[in-house]
């Protein structure tokens, strides 16, 4: 069968870093084509190129023979490519069926005829398998798994020749999931091309016909479903990284430790997102958080940081129970927790604002009296601070904003060790900054764990993980399903863990 | 079916508070009132009421985008201005008048919302030096408060019907019919909606932003003007007058937030703010016949102001992630 859409050596920088190199991908009509690969190798540039979100640098895009460009998502639309992201494209305040005709409303006399997009919206509902959502009420009354089924209602009223989908089923409950893989199945066998991007192997084995695997933006293979083992999908999925050099490993202590952990968290839960995590760490140790992008990992730190409200279970440090109702409470002396946050540039810096005034802002206490700023303290500490771990700016009144990444990621790590804290917790702090700069974090976190903290590294970095941490807890659906430590700790165990198969699919 | 009337209840559910409230209001008002439910009163209200009644609903187009305009009250004296000079003489010279009134008020709208649109600058403070401009251009025309306007026409708009009914209140029908109801039900008002509520999951959608903006600024525009005009006829002059400009463009916010839209976007309705409006002007009246001293009435707008915006608070007690809260 001739395929419907191509895309033809197709690339794609963002900075520095090639999202996309020279790939090559093509899905016919009638088959459902599953898109592989770990955090980062290019799959959402990919399927984001077909939609016209972004545009490749080089090469190709053709669509049923002839070469198009698409500039606009609307140019995707109108040429009959439907995509479903993850990051959900509805207006919360609108109505269902609003939602459902918002670019192409049914009309008469130039007005939106009502009625007509009623009937448009329950057909599609309809043809989604979600009949019982009622057109008229507001998506934001609608749980997660609904909203989504609205996604894919919107999705199919554009009558699309293409279907995307990016993990569309990461948000849907069990019931929905098999709705959509009855849809998707129909689909198929009405003659649509259905791209599937899932990182849940037993619904590529349920639903794809043929499988491509990316690697580091690279098209590594394109196989029939079935024609390879879950083991050797899983090993084209690793390929191998480039080495980083990490700082050495202290050994494994002994088993039996008198000392209560630094950290030690017992049955954790947060509504429907964290599920009864449990987790001790001790100080001098760094322990890494595993698994797929999104698993519950940011929220397990922001539940630990105060941030979410409803938070059940038990915290304890060195034994006693404490609570941080919010972050102003979690970095203070008697808990001390630090949290390294994934977005410098939102959630990390006040970007315009100097070197100097970010540095000592999480510890504007420590080197204040009376509520007045001792400019003299501010200036020692901070520079003390700039000295430690080498940040290279040329002048801390400076703004933020002008510093390299690395070093602006130095700047927030340095905000935090300015409190002297006993439990860091870092998210992705390597993301998106240059080699240098990564070693440098590494050895520092290994400084930091020496001289006593308990450090909590998530990272999307499978090496990053196996080179830094002494123990990793994989996350899955908002649980630990599995602890890898030592011997065990391997790429291999870590990208089959995250897709939570157990060892006996494998061999 | 019923389901259907609990949804469009509560889409409309702000609009029809600030309905109910009005009533109250105002029938507390002419209960109080010594000559009551008469002709004169009733005009007098409701020349007073629609005139921040239409601008308010200019102020809610933006609004509803997740902008605002601040030059509304400053496009109402510009027009005012402006009528005083060219709405005059023969019946077809005064028809020619208000069309270029109108016109040059969507001219200032659009200059407003192609400066936002193309310019990339925040409404805020895009329309707060256009406003400045657009001041300066109605003090040029009226150094000095004066003017004349056509006064068949003028007293046939702020007079009362046969049957007792305010003219003014035809004219504001008249607005949401041929404005306000035509914008919401086309694809580009729902357009605006969407921007408002979701703008990066509109884009993705495939709305077309730029011109959704630019025609949402434009009768913004339009509608200022439209009020304006009506103000010539009331007080048979032209003004340029800051302290005017200001004091409509602050309450129409007030009474936008009033009648149920949300500052953020996305969410409300102009007939709520026509009423959020004749609540804000009832309340200076009903003052003035509990014989309370007018100084009072900032305060008690004040007051109604903030528990009208407390209750637009009351989701927040629901958020159980704190980062959501900065959203």
């Amino acid at each position: 069968m001739d395929p419907v859409l191509e895309l033809v050596d197709v690339s794609k920088r963002y900075g520095g870093v090639r999202a996309l190199d020279r790939a090559q991908f093509a899905c016919a009509p009638g088959r459902i084509h599953a898109l592989l690969g770990e955090n980062g190798a290019g799959k959402s540039t990919l399927i984001k190129i077909m939609a016209g979100v972004v545009q490749p640098d080089e090469g190709r895009i053709v669509l049923e023979g002839s070469d198009r460009r698409f500039v606009h998502p609307q140019h995707a639309v109108a040429a009959g490519i439907a995509c479903i992201f993850q990051e959900l494209s509805l207006m919360p305040h609108l109505s269902v069926a609003d939602n459902i005709c918002i670019t192409n409303p049914p009309t008469r006399l130039g007005l939106i005829d009502r009625r007509a997009q009623r009937r448009v919206a329950e057909a599609a509902l309809a043809r989604a398998g979600a009949e019982d959502i009622h057109p008229l009420a507001p998506v934001d009354s609608l749980s997660l798994s609904r909203r989504q089924m609205v996604e894919i209602a919107k999705a199919l009223s554009r009558q699309p020749k293409i279907l995307i989908l990016d993990e569309a089923t990461s948000a849907l409950t069990a019931a929905d999931v098999q709705r959509v893989y009855g849809l998707l199945k129909r689909l198929r066998d009405e003659g649509l091309a259905i791209v599937y991007i899932s990182h849940r192997m037993n619904e590529i084995a349920e639903l794809a016909d043929e499988c491509s695997v990316f690697r580091n933006g690279r098209h590594v293979a394109t196989f029939e479903a079935g024609s390879q083992s879950d083991a050797q999908t899983v090993e084209m999925m690793i390929g191998r990284d480039i080495a980083h050099a990490f700082p050495p490993k202290p050994p494994p202590r002994a088993a039996a430790e008198t000392a209560p952990p630094a950290l030690d968290v017992r049955g954790l839960s947060w509504g429907g997102r964290l599920h009864d995590i449990r987790l001790a760490v001790r100080a001098g140790e760094i322990v890494g958080l595993g698994g797929l992008d999104g698993q519950g990992q940011r929220e397990f730190f922001l539940a630990l940081f105060g941030v979410l409200r409803g938070v059940t279970g038990e915290v304890r440090q060195g034994g006693d129970p404490v609570s941080a109702g919010s972050p102003r409470q979690a970095k203070r002396r008697g808990i001390g927790i630090a949290l390294v946050p994934e977005d410098r540039k939102t959630d990390g810096l006040m970007l315009p604002m100097s070197v100097r005034d970010n540095l000592s802002f999480a510890a504007l206490d420590r080197l204040s009296r009376a509520g007045v700023v001792i400019a003299s303290a501010e200036v020692e500490a901070t520079a003390a601070m700039v000295r430690r771990l080498s940040i290279k700016a040329p002048e801390l009144g400076d703004p933020v904003a002008t510093l390299s990444g690395g070093n602006q990621q130095k700047v927030v790590i340095a905000k935090w060790l300015m409190n002297a804290p006993r439990i860091v917790l870092l998210s992705d702090p390597t993301r998106g900054i240059d080699v240098g700069t990564k070693q440098e974090i590494y050895v520092l976190l290994r400084r930091l764990a020496e001289e006593g903290a308990a450090v909590l590294l998530y990272s999307t970095d499978y090496a990053e993980l196996i080179g830094c941490c002494d123990r990793v807890a994989v996350f899955f659906d908002g649980r630990i399903v599995r602890w890898l430590a030592g011997a065990e700790l391997t790429e291999h165990a870590l990208v089959a863990s995250a897709l939570n198969l157990t060892a006996e699919t494998l061999h | 079916m019923r389901e259907d009337w609990r949804f469009r209840l509560r889409e409309q559910r702000a609009c029809w508070t600030a309905a109910a409230l009005f009533v109250l209001i105002f029938a507390l008002y002419i209960a109080k009132h010594q000559t009551g439910w008469t002709v004169p009163v009733l005009t007098t209200a409701a020349n007073k009421g629609v005139l921040l009644a239409i601008v308010a609903m200019a102020q809610t187009l933006p609004v509803l985008t997740s902008g605002i305009d601040l030059s509304v009250g400053m496009v109402f004296v510009l027009a005012n201005c402006l009528a005083s000079h060219l709405v005059v003489g023969t019946p077809l010279q005064a028809a020619a008048g208000v069309l270029v009134v109108l016109a040059a008020g969507a001219l200032c709208g659009w200059i407003n919302g192609a400066i936002i649109v193309y310019g990339r600058l925040q409404p805020i403070i895009t329309t707060l030096a256009t406003g400045a401009v657009y001041f300066g251009l109605a003090l040029g025309l009226r150094p000095v408060p004066g003017g004349d306007v056509h006064a068949g026409l003028a007293d046939a708009l702020t007079g009362a019907l046969p049957g007792g009914i305010p003219a003014m209140l035809v004219v504001l029908l008249a607005v949401v019919l041929l404005v306000w109801v035509p914008f919401r039900r086309s694809a580009v008002g729902r357009a605006a909606l969407a921007i408002g509520s979701a703008e990066a999951a509109a884009y993705m959608s495939g709305v077309n932003i730029g011109r959704t903006r630019l025609v949402t600024y434009t009768l913004a525009g339009l509608l200022a003007s439209i009020g304006g005009l009506l103000l010539t006829f009331v007080t048979y002059s032209g003004e340029a007058s800051a302290a005017i400009g200001g004091v409509y463009t602050l309450n129409s916010i007030a009474a936008v937030v009033i009648g149920g839209t949300s500052l953020a976007g996305g969410a409300g309705s102009a007939i709520g703010s026509v009423f959020g409006a004749l609540v804000l002007r009832t309340i200076g009246d009903l003052l003035f016949v509990f014989d309370l001293e007018p100084l009072w009435q900032p305060l008690f707008q004040g007051v109604i102001l903030l528990a009208a915006v407390s209750l637009g608070a009351l989701r927040l007690l629901k958020v159980d992630n704190r980062l959501d809260l900065f959203k």
